[in-house]
């Protein structure tokens, strides 16, 4: 299912069916992820691929045109690049580790602390919070100020175009 | 869509329960899956919501310009002041074992403190961005 609605986002012309496709998309990925037991990816996949950015979407949509234009050229450069790239990565992904192997070094490094004394030391039972809040601390703080400078960054962006529109326009 | 009666009608049922959502997965987040930053996108969808609904001007006046972008800078400020407060404490930086009576409890303020700040950037800045991208909309269609 998830390969038939990217093949339909990739075809399809009509933005607002690839918008509903792509919301429909990040559904079928939480499903995935919730049954690889990770229900906090997976909340947070619908919350903000299916749900925010659909709305962000659709809002850009109400700005521009509805219809995508026809390419200009063929891209075969572009295809060729990301056919090469795909194939790579899947070459890639040969040399991990079996996805079940307990042996496998994201296993044996720092988890099992975090696992076997996360809760005497946290007292937090859900450990991804505790991972995330306590042990990685710091990696959540610059994450936070990622999404902060993201927001400035869009802000600063759209404010001053209004204004330049505004003054181009009386 | 202001003249839907049915829409408007459970659109107010719904907010308030999207809202308890959004405080029970941010509270919650310690036992079950979740945290600031879902408690942060469910509760700006709410007030997203609110906007498709009743319209821009309408969730303006309820959350305004002025809250959404000092809530921006609120959430990374409360989440450095926490690591501040560890130090002032005689911990190292964003060390939580000090700010309680215990290690664990220091731990669960320090947790709670953090998950707040991330939920009032996160929610902050997803409100601002549907702000600009809506109200861009709306002041381009009078003239046209």
């Amino acid at each position: 299912m998830m390969a038939v609605a990217t093949v339909a986002i990739v075809v399809q012309r009509n933005l607002f069916a690839v918008v509903v496709l792509a919301g429909a998309y990040s559904f079928l990925m939480a499903t995935v992820l919730v049954a690889l037991d990770a229900p906090d990816v997976a909340m947070t996949e619908a919350s903000v691929g299916a749900g925010i950015s659909t709305v962000l979407l659709l809002g850009a949509l109400h700005l521009t045109q509805g219809m995508e234009m026809k390419p200009l050229h063929r891209p075969i450069l572009p295809l060729g690049v990301a056919v090469v790239t795909g194939l790579l990565l899947a070459y890639g992904t040969l040399g991990l580790p079996a996805y079940y192997d307990p042996q496998a070094p994201i296993h044996t490094h720092v988890v099992p602390r975090y696992l076997e004394q996360g809760l005497e030391e946290t007292g937090v039972p859900n450990i991804v919070t505790a991972v995330l809040a306590s042990y990685r601390g710091y990696d959540t703080l610059g994450e936070t100020t990622v999404v902060f400078t993201a927001g400035v960054g869009v802000v600063a962006l759209l404010r001053r175009l209004r204004r330049r529109d505004g003054k181009g326009g009386r | 869509m202001k003249d839907y009666l049915v829409l408007r009608v459970v659109a107010k049922i719904l907010i308030a329960f999207m809202l308890l959502f959004a405080l029970y997965v941010q509270f919650h987040g310690d036992f079950g899956p979740g945290g600031g930053f879902q408690a942060g996108v469910i509760s700006a969808a709410a007030v997203i919501f609110y906007a498709i609904i009743y319209g821009l001007p309408a969730a303006r006046a309820v959350v305004p310009d002025w809250l959404v972008e000092t809530m921006l800078a609120a959430g990374v400020l409360l989440y450095a002041l926490v690591g501040v407060a560890g130090i002032l404490l005689g911990g190292n930086y964003l060390d939580y074992f000090v700010l309680g009576a215990d290690p664990v409890a220091g731990q669960h303020r320090g947790i709670f403190w953090v998950e707040l700040g991330v939920l009032i950037t996160v929610a902050g800045v997803m409100l601002k961005i549907f702000y600009v991208f809506a109200g861009r909309g709306s002041e381009e269609e009078p003239p046209s």
